[in-house]
């Protein structure tokens, strides 16, 4: 493993995807900070802007485009560091991979800002968007396949330099995280190209709801632990040696990884408890399934709480909590990620009651589940990419964190947990209360339920202002970091495994025995309703209400 | 593979813990019948105004102090509006959409559920305590989604 900066055209890949990534976070912060101003009711959209058209602007930027591409280019500079420089077909597939994504998000959000497509970003039929939307979200996932089968191939050739060696686990991470979503994505690719896209060009009249709905929600969940594996990578293995510790077991490190890649597909049903057509048998089965992907997450909380005891004992920590003192406060590429994994533990408890069964019926499409994905992916998942930014664009640029930029990354990480706390937690009461997500400003003709909402709403809308600070300062340092701060050498930094660490077995890295298990799983949880849906579900025609 | 002792405890209190969870639920959605709204009856989305029941959207009295009340949402309403029943009546609600899909929400009460073109859903809920309460759509369906809404007043018997 080499310790200088990356071989420059994989540099540039990487910061390739990481720009589109954050011009993607600006725009949709923007669309972010008008909803939350539209839905206090302090501010009415000029120019015929509709608030549902941002929303879906927001959805589609910041859930789909931020992630993917940030995750991509880090994924990529993650392999280049640990497995080498990528072979030239890596590096092909990649550019392929980058220019497919970037033409596709450029259709899809020329269509959101026409008009044409204000479905939000979870498309479901009936409302009927432009096809053109649909090939824009299409070339998105295709352009993700080919960078992923890039990866792969890098990964095989290490694997075949250095036979019975297991692969570095950065790398393993890597391809777990895009094993995952190639098996995630082909749910969504299947409704889009066999049922949106002829659907929408009127080849067909009618679409089955229900069956797109599914297959949408297949995709959709394990679509978040391929935001969350990322943000998992950076805890196991670059903040222990940020905070001078080891990894506490690599062994386990990648079996957890292994459990989401089986436990986090199988699960979609979780996010359609309260719908028809479904028996409760299978909702129930799959809500099962989505419990056993809390254990992996145990298992990381574990081992980033030993790492982090173990390091402070070894720096010469006493007492039951003495090490928490001798953790680096002041770094910020340890502090934004470290209040991501302390955010993810309400964050990940409201996740466990909204798949709880008939408890979903409390929540169900409230503000409460704004509240919960904002605290997950926009807190846990984009701290942690900040935190990554913070020496991944200096590495990349051969420039320095400067002490005054890490400060500034400190009060920002702070401004985006209060702001937060504000948003996040008004929308997680209020939506107690019963107010819906996704709805527009309105008292409903002024019923005494709805006016009882409106100063949380308030609330939401401060809380929405200090983030959009907080976005601007992190685009600040970004840049700064790109292309102004002082020439040097930022480091890659990489874990290594503690020396009491068991050895790793081989079998961890077989995959055709998980991918096999992946797929027996999945044909348990979805064959049988699955057949049912397109036996019997009606299908619909298309209608556009915007 | 190796787990450290404390490891080991981490992760059975916590698997207990889900089994424990998952068992509450389990027996409350199987042995008592509180199953989320899971209804399998379909019908044609497009022939909603004459298939029965929804040809004929509204409150119907079924027995002592219970009802069936049968709702047709579309965009951007629910049929029928404004609705009137006494305190401690017992409600078999069964709705349908005629277009996109909608969300019906009775606010402050657990009644929830995804209202999809083609299916039919429906739950029972006892409204105990009189008072004006709100159905809304949380399932967003169209520019005119957050008008969406309609009013159960809960008489005092």
């Amino acid at each position: 493993m080499k310790n200088t900066a990356l071989h420059p055209n994989d540099g540039k890949l990487a910061l390739a995807h990481i720009a589109v990534g954050y011009i993607a976070l600006f725009l949709g912060a923007i669309a972010g900070l008008l909803q939350a101003f539209v839905r206090s009711g302090t501010l009415e959209l000029p120019a015929g802007i509709g608030y549902y058209q941002l929303l879906t602007a927001h959805g589609v930027l910041l859930a789909l485009v931020f992630t993917t591409f940030f995750i991509i280019g880090f994924l990529y500079a993650s392999m280049s560091r640990t497995t080498g420089d990528l072979t030239p077909f890596a590096k092909k597939a990649a550019w392929i991979g980058f220019w497919l994504m970037t033409i596709g998000t450029a259709i899809t959000t020329v269509m959101i800002l026409l008009n044409k497509a204000t479905v939000l970003y979870t498309f479901y039929a009936p409302l009927k968007a432009s096809p053109w939307f649909y090939i824009g979200l299409t070339l998105v996932v295709v352009g993700s396949w080919v960078s992923g089968a890039g990866m792969f191939s890098q990964y095989a050739v290490w694997k075949k330099k250095n036979e019975g060696k297991p692969s570095p686990l950065l790398s393993f991470m890597a391809v777990a995280t895009m094993i995952l979503w190639i098996i995630a994505t082909l749910g969504v690719a299947v409704t889009v190209l066999f049922q949106f896209i002829p659907w929408s060009f009127g080849l067909v009249d009618k679409i089955n709801v229900l069956l797109s709905r599914t297959l949408f929600w297949y995709f959709g969940h394990p679509l978040v632990y391929f935001w969350l594996l990322p943000a998992y990578m950076c805890w196991y293995v670059i903040i222990p040696k940020i905070i001078g510790g080891k990894i506490f077991s690599d062994s386990l490190a990648r079996l957890a990884f292994v459990l989401f890649v089986l436990f986090s597909i199988p699960v979609g049903f979780h996010h359609q408890i309260l719908e028809s057509g479904i028996t409760p048998f299978w909702k129930f089965l799959q809500i099962v399934l989505t419990f056993m992907v809390i254990v992996p997450s145990l298992m990381t909380a574990f081992a980033l709480f030993a790492t982090f005891e173990i390091s402070g004992r070894e720096k010469g920590a006493s007492g039951l909590f003495g090490w928490v003192k001798k953790l680096p406060w002041t770094d910020v590429r340890f502090f934004a990620p470290f209040m991501g994994m302390l955010v993810f533990i309400p964050g990940g408890a409201g996740g466990i009651i909204n798949a709880s069964n008939q408890m979903n019926q409390v929540v169900h499409n409230t503000l409460w589940v704004t509240g919960h994905f904002h605290l997950t992916v926009a807190t846990t998942v984009a701290l942690t990419f900040f935190g990554i930014s913070y020496w991944l664009v200096p590495h990349l640029t051969g420039r320095t964190l400067t002490p005054r930029l890490n400060k500034l990354g400190i009060i920002q990480t702070v401004f985006w947990c209060i702001g937060m706390f504000l948003m996040s937690g008004a929308m997680h009461t209020v939506g107690l209360f019963g107010a819906p997500r996704r709805t527009a400003y309105t008292t409903y003709g002024d019923h005494p339920q709805a006016l009882e909402w409106m100063s949380y709403q308030t609330i939401m809308a401060v809380g929405g202002a200090i983030l959009f600070v907080a976005i601007l300062m992190i685009l600040y340092i970004i840049i700064n970091l790109a292309v102004a701060a002082p020439k040097g050498t930022e480091e890659f930094p990489v874990g290594e495994v503690h020396e009491d660490a068991e050895k790793t077995p081989l079998l961890l890295e077989n995959w055709k025995i998980w991918i096999g298990l992946s797929v027996v799983l999945i044909v348990i949880a979805y064959t049988v309703p699955v057949i049912d849906i397109i036996e019997n579900a009606p299908s619909s025609p298309g209608f556009k209400f915007w | 593979m190796h787990l450290h002792r404390l490891e080991k405890v981490w992760l059975l209190i916590g698997i207990g813990t889900l089994v424990m969870f998952l068992t509450i639920v389990g027996i409350s959605a199987f042995a008592q019948g509180h199953h989320p709204p899971s209804d399998l009856t379909t019908l044609d989305p497009q022939k909603v105004d004459t298939t029965e029941p929804f040809n004929q959207p509204g409150l119907k009295k079924i027995g002592d102090n219970e009802y069936e009340l049968v709702i047709v949402s579309q965009a951007f309403a629910f049929m029928p509006n404004d609705i009137k029943i006494p305190e401690g009546a017992k409600v078999h609600i069964i709705v349908t959409s005629k277009d996109v899909v909608h969300g019906l929400e009775i606010v402050g009460t657990n009644v929830n559920m995804m209202v999809t073109p083609g299916h039919v859903n429906s739950l029972t809920h006892t409204f105990h305590k009189p008072g004006s309460y709100l159905i809304i759509c949380n399932e967003y369906c169209g520019t005119g989604h957050q008008m969406m809404s309609t009013k159960i007043e809960v008489t005092k018997a």
